[in-house]
């Protein structure tokens, strides 16, 4: 009978909680399908199916281009950092030399490094450079300060892999790069989907390095479309509220879907502390 | 069978190049490519940041003036930078409280009990899929003036509306909420996975002893989520004092820099003000800060871990 009423009120209050934080998103709802002309509350649902807003803000805020850019950015850069972070963990988790543990060290202090520290200096190496509004600056920045987690994470992965499959493969001849790419690498999937969720989620995200470095309209990614449309249209809040549920809507789809590898992303990140 | 078929052939000969080729030094060319990037997108800037801060540097032009250390003399003297520090340590500090007191509170109600406890979950996380600056976007909604969704229910209490996002002894505190309610999952998560990492038996030799719920929160539950309190803190300080987009949205820093953090007053130092100097200056003091602040915590999260 306790036990009842503990479950009871427990799933009352939970259930409080989900209301208050699901508001600013039914807002955002009521807001996209409401004609601009209709000037109701915004608690208020519209009684009418208006997607006029929708068509409006895709076309205005040129989104497919967004969407486009997005898209490239974020798989060109997840793709280099699983490369270029597998690689890099191998040495760093299985030889572990002083000169390595100095390296690791390099790469792992990046970690509170915000990019925005640096965002002076930065700006002016990528006007030197010539690599202003091209896809391949701003990969090349995503890539590098997402490598410290991806870094961090297979190194501390690759340790739990036991080294007695890597003398095995040594007794049948395999070289050292050899042993990496034909026994650690396909041992690696687990830890490579979290790496993929979580930094495809933050590049998908990112609004400050597009927002400095993709400044032309045609190189520029969804965050940085919405917040020009916003400058210029403030006024339309039903156009504003359209982009921003459309630019919204894949990454909490993609998190519906695939759960669990955001909850081990937290987890995995839980033991960098 | 392999071990005859290499007996059978000539007898490999062990060359100097060979014994290098079996070395482990020879791995090291695998974290090549991404110490190169380091170097070029982290390092290397770090100190010309540090450079170009003892300069007026415009931000277009090609020759360094060197100033000394004028920079940092305006940063000291300047009270719109001490605004914005105050700023920056609200949102920082202010931001990694609250998330985590909502987010262990939160926690404990989704642990074990409650029917609904996994749907819960996903709502309160999924603000922390959505970029940022589109949160910022959405809370416009709720704190406009012109028929902001708070601002109707306010009225229908005092008849006039408040104008939350102009008013710099409001704005700040809202940013920081907004801030909070954004990524509080995170902290929630991180709390779970450490509630579910104690031991039931802890709880059932309390249960015995008579311990009181309370009891058992304080002397099992709390002091064993120490490491998940250590992660939590410390990710959300790094981010909270960084904070750039909620604010960018929802005030774009003002009235003038009444509610801009350190990121978004460098931003507007450098590209609206050509005050790249000192924008490199603000940058330099923002790296230190957080490193300060996120190392000296660490240090003293981690020793009270040990201790217990």
């Amino acid at each position: 009978m306790k036990q009842r009423k503990r479950t009871v009120v427990y799933t009352v209050i939970g259930l409080l909680v989900a209301l208050v934080h699901i508001i600013p998103f039914y807002i955002l709802l009521t807001v996209s399908f409401k004609d601009l002309r209709d000037m109701s509350s915004k608690w208020l649902f519209p009684g009418y199916g208006f997607t006029g807003n929708f068509i409006s803000a895709w076309q205005n805020a040129h989104l497919g281009r967004a969407f486009l850019n997005t898209g490239v950015i974020t798989v060109m850069s997840v793709v280099l950092i699983l490369i270029f972070g597998s690689l890099a963990a191998f040495p760093l988790a299985r030889y572990q030399s002083r000169l390595n543990k100095w390296v690791y060290g390099i790469f792992v202090s990046a970690l509170i490094v915000p990019p925005l520290t640096i965002l002076v200096p930065l700006y002016k190496l990528f006007v030197d450079i010539g690599f202003m509004n091209t896809y391949f600056g701003i990969v090349l920045l995503h890539v590098t300060f997402q490598l410290s987690m991806a870094i961090f994470l297979y190194t501390s992965f690759i340790g739990t892999i036991p080294r007695e499959l890597d003398e095995a493969a040594m007794i049948d001849g395999a070289t050292k790069t050899g042993m990496f790419f034909r026994i650690i690498l396909p041992l690696l999937k687990p830890v490579t989907a979290t790496i993929v969720i979580m930094n495809a989620n933050s590049i998908w995200n990112d609004y400050q390095f597009s927002l400095f470095f993709l400044q032309k309209p045609d190189s520029r990614t969804i965050t940085v479309a919405l917040s020009s449309f916003f400058g210029e249209n403030s006024a339309q809040i039903g156009w504003i509220a359209a982009g921003s549920l459309m630019a919204a809507i894949p990454s909490i789809l993609v998190y519906i879907l695939l759960q669990k590898y955001f909850v081990d992303g937290i987890a995995a990140g839980a033991v960098k502390g | 069978m392999k071990p005859s078929v290499v007996v059978t052939k000539a007898r490999p000969r062990r060359t100097t190049g060979m014994r290098l080729a079996k070395s482990p030094v020879m791995l090291n060319w695998m974290y090549l490519p991404a110490l190169l990037l380091f170097a070029v997108f982290i390092y290397y800037p770090f100190f010309r940041g540090l450079l170009i801060s003892f300069t007026d540097w415009d931000g277009y032009s090609q020759a360094l003036h060197y100033i000394g250390i004028d920079n940092y003399k305006r940063m000291l003297t300047d009270s719109r930078v001490h605004t914005v520090i105050i700023n920056t340590l609200i949102y920082g500090l202010g931001s990694t409280l609250f998330q985590n007191m909502f987010g262990l509170l939160y926690a404990l109600l989704l642990n074990k009990h409650g029917k609904a406890k996994t749907f819960v979950r996903v709502i309160v996380y999924i603000p922390a899929i959505v970029s940022p600056i589109i949160m910022g976007y959405i809370w416009y909604f709720l704190l406009q003036y012109n028929g902001g969704a708070i601002n109707d229910i306010i009225m229908a209490f005092t008849g006039k509306p408040v104008n939350l996002l102009a008013d710099p002894k409001v704005n700040v505190w809202i940013i920081m909420i907004v801030n909070t309610y954004q990524f509080l999952g995170i902290a929630m998560m991180i709390f779970l996975s450490g509630l579910q990492g104690i031991s039931k038996d802890y709880y059932e030799a309390a249960e015995i002893d008579g311990a009181s719920p309370l009891k058992r929160f304080a002397n099992i539950t709390f002091p064993l989520l120490a490491p998940a309190l250590t992660t939590s803190i410390i990710l959300n300080l790094i981010g909270g004092l960084k904070l750039f987009d909620v604010i960018a949205a929802l005030t774009n820093g003002g009235p003038g820099y009444a509610s801009a953090s350190l990121s978004t007053m460098m931003y507007q130092l450098y590209f609206a003000r050509q005050d790249a100097g000192l924008a490199a200056s603000l940058g330099n003091l923002m790296f230190l800060l957080i490193t300060v602040i996120s190392l000296t915590s660490l240090y003293f999260l981690r020793r009270k871990e040990l201790s217990q």
